[in-house]
């Protein structure tokens, strides 16, 4: 999308290099495209629109920089101005009092009680004590539900079962807090409609009741136009004091985000990215700002890749590369490597532009030729994995046989491999000029 | 009550500040200027229906008035005649198998509401005087076995469960057994929700489904989409990938009792031409209906 839209603004802004400055009338298209690239991330309208001033009024008068595409500057204007909006840096959660309460609010389905427990192992973690109450006294099977996550990050869990007032539970929920020495408390309330009026005022209550020092909005990635009018409803009935946005693991751009701190104002605080209970991460504007405009999650990748390549053996292996002793074993670590980042796919989708790729090309099925690979080198001995040339013909078959591929299959992989060989010399010579000359690579932030 | 009056009082949050708005743009300049027609084309954005549909009717209202003046162009059943010819056009009714049991899946990401559709499908079938049952194949999440089984109680209706981490579709298989030796009608397959980019899970579901076709042919004869109404344009990308794992027949359209406006059914119609079969508009057990394409359009912009 990303990819496309910055395809759209270079073609708009395509003769702009002779004018040298942005003006009204060469903008006006290349807003459009982005007001429609909001529109289709689910940004509200209204605040697309505002937006899409505002970014107006800072892009006319620039100069176009003579290094770089008008259209792309034009882009980093519009990122600028979307990382600004979505907050600048990580805002902290508020854990003052004793105990300190966290309320945890939102629709149906989005994911409250499982932030609950995200939230309560992060704290954890951090050395705190928290404790959970299961304050959702309607959906059936709510409070079994948070009881079992308590189970498995061991965190007590305060649960009434049966008890239909909520606060009651809160008040024997600050008790036990108190008498265990809890330091924070963490209400998992029901789901509700904003503009179910009787629910919300129990909220209040519960509000008042415990004096929480986080009210936290529970916000589905995936919410469309609606964002808007459900977090001013409630921001304007509890005063909320942030917002944690859910299920960002999947591909809704969470345009959401935008909307929600364009009219309420407040912080998002922590984005939710799996289904597993280590899945919390703090919310980083930057990377939402990319995310909306479709950029690719490059920073993600980055992490990953740090959390799970050895420093240490990448280092040596590319001190091997370089010296262009390069060999099937070194191969097989690599590819062991890449599949230990995740499936092929979940990695070309942090890619900028990568999304797109995904959806096009059947990429379950490069994960298969991966895995085939990684058979055929298996099936090898030791000595030949180091010393490809001694595979003769007769080595060949019995390599086939034993990873259940054709003799062709062999072949292929070994052609490959010798192509890559060559290519890595040809790289380490590159990369020995390149050192020569001092250059550094150039950031990263705008591929292509 | 009758089901148009549910429907309507279930959209009522949509339709009147819609049709608020809409009313307000036209009176306001019944001249239909260009600023006229972008705060039409923001109001019906704003209802997420999505550009392309958006776009249609916009050009729809300003041809009308175009050719016939001032009176032709009433925007707002211009804009219902869209919405309904782009929904109509589909059976809407639940599938049933030629004999013997039927099997419906319900499909969907976190927290669209699959179980609460199950049981209140199960409640449906049950009120029309056939035999449901109800298989709890969300053996991921914690507490989605009780939930079912809960509403398996209140509704005195078998549930059919397995172990938490248990493979979804040995529970499938056993679900599918039971049903058949019981002579139930219908069985409704709930799912753990998954989100549609996991290529994992949804083999996992395919697999569901395909040992579910192995004991029963033809099984699962309807397989039901589960989409929550305050969702926006991802919502198309949903049932876009739901459709290519699991070719789904047909929608559900959840939490449509909000201030949600369920516009981007219009869109996933326009795409993918999903039929929608229910929708939910309450969080009672009989706030589930059967939808209409007529009724939607017409509560939708009331006119």
């Amino acid at each position: 999308m990303f990819d496309s839209l910055t395809g759209k603004l270079q073609k708009v802004f395509r003769d702009l290099r002779g004018l040298g400055r942005i003006s009204d009338s060469n903008i006006a298209e290349a807003l459009r495209e982005v007001r429609v690239a909001l529109l289709d991330a689910d940004v509200n309208f209204k605040v697309a629109r505002d937006f899409v001033e505002r970014v107006r009024e800072k892009a006319i008068g620039q100069e176009v920089i003579q290094s770089i595409q008008p259209g792309q500057q034009v882009i980093k204007i519009i990122h600028d101005e979307l990382v600004e909006l979505l907050g600048a840096g990580n805002v902290q959660l508020n854990l003052g009092g004793t105990p300190s309460a966290i309320l945890m609010i939102g629709l149906h389905g989005s994911g409250k009680t499982t932030t609950c427990g995200k939230l309560a192992r992060i704290l954890k973690k951090e050395g705190r004590a928290p404790m959970m109450v299961a304050a959702d006294v309607y959906r059936p099977a709510a409070v079994d539900q948070l009881v079992t996550l308590g189970r498995k990050i061991d965190v007590p869990v305060v649960a009434k079962p049966g008890e239909n007032d909520v606060l009651v539970i809160a008040r024997d929920a600050i008790d036990f807090a108190r008498a265990n020495q809890r330091q924070v408390v963490i209400f998992d309330t029901a789901g509700r409609l904003h503009i179910d009026e009787p629910l919300v005022q129990e909220l209040v209550r519960l509000r008042d009741a415990v004096k929480p020092t986080e009210i936290l909005l529970v916000l589905d990635a995936a919410t469309g136009q609606e964002a808007v009018n459900v977090a001013t409803h409630f921001d304007k009935a509890l005063g909320i004091t942030g917002a944690v946005l859910t299920k960002l693991d999947g591909d809704a751009r969470g345009g959401a985000a935008l909307s929600f701190k364009a009219v309420v104002g407040k912080p998002i605080k922590l984005a939710g990215v799996g289904e597993r209970l280590e899945d919390l991460e703090p919310f980083d504007p930057e990377r939402m700002a990319q995310r909306i405009l479709g950029m690719g999650d490059v920073v993600a990748l980055v992490e990953r890749a740090a959390e799970t390549i050895d420093a240490q053996k990448a280092l040596e292996m590319e001190e091997r590369l370089r010296k262009g002793q390069f060999t099937l074993e070194d191969f097989l670590a690599q590819l062991r490597q890449m599949r230990k980042l995740g499936p092929l796919e979940e990695l070309v989708g942090l890619l900028p532009g990568g999304a797109e790729i995904a959806k096009h090309a059947d990429l379950s099925k490069g994960e298969k030729d991966f895995r085939r690979m990684e058979g055929i080198i298996c099936a090898m001995t030791p000595q030949e994995r180091r010393n490809p040339q001694i595979l003769n013909a007769r080595r060949r078959m019995r390599i086939a046989a034993g990873s259940g591929v054709k003799v062709s299959d062999v072949n292929a992989l070994l052609h490959r491999f010798n192509q890559m060989q060559q290519m890595m010399k040809k790289m380490g010579k590159l990369q020995k000029m390149i050192a020569k000359f001092g250059g550094a690579p150039p950031p990263g932030m705008f591929p292509r | 009550m009758g089901l148009f009056q549910k429907l309507k009082e279930g959209l009522g949050k949509t339709h009147s500040r819609l049709v608020h708005e809409i009313r307000r743009i036209v009176t306001g300049s019944p001249r239909l200027t260009g600023t006229t027609l972008e705060q039409l084309e923001a109001a019906l954005l704003g209802a997420d229906i999505g550009r392309a549909v958006t776009a249609q009717i916009v050009n729809s209202v300003k041809e009308a008035y175009e050719s016939k003046g001032n009176q032709g162009a009433d925007v707002l059943s211009i804009a219902r005649d869209i919405v309904e010819r782009s929904l109509s056009n589909h059976s809407t009714d639940l599938a049933r198998a030629e004999s013997g049991l039927t099997v419906v899946s319900v499909v969907g990401v976190n927290g669209t509401g699959k179980t609460t559709t199950c049981a209140k499908l199960a409640e449906y079938v049950k009120k029309r005087g056939q035999k449901p049952m109800l298989a709890a194949c969300d053996t991921f999440r914690a507490a989605a076995i009780e939930q079912l089984k809960l509403w398996g109680q209140r509704l005195d209706v078998p549930v059919v469960a397995g172990t938490y981490n248990a493979d979804p579709a040995s529970v499938a298989h056993d679900a599918v057994t039971a049903a058949m030796a019981r002579g139930a009608d219908y069985l409704f397959v709930d799912t753990a929700g998954r989100l549609h980019t996991k290529n994992n899970l949804m083999q996992e579901l395919q697999k569901v489904h395909r040992v579910m076709g192995k004991k029963l042919q033809g099984a699962p004869h309807e397989v039901l989409l589960v989409i929550d109404a305050t969702t926006g344009m991802n919502a198309l990308n949903q049932a876009r990938e739901f459709h290519k794992a699991v070719s789904v027949t047909g929608l559900v359209i959840t939490k449509l009792d909000g201030t949600s406006r369920g516009g981007m059914v219009v869109a996933i119609h326009k795409e993918l031409a999903l039929p929608v079969k229910f929708i939910g508009v309450g969080e009672q057990i009989d706030d589930l209906q059967p939808f209409n394409a007529a009724d939607f359009a017409s509560a939708l912009f009331q006119v």
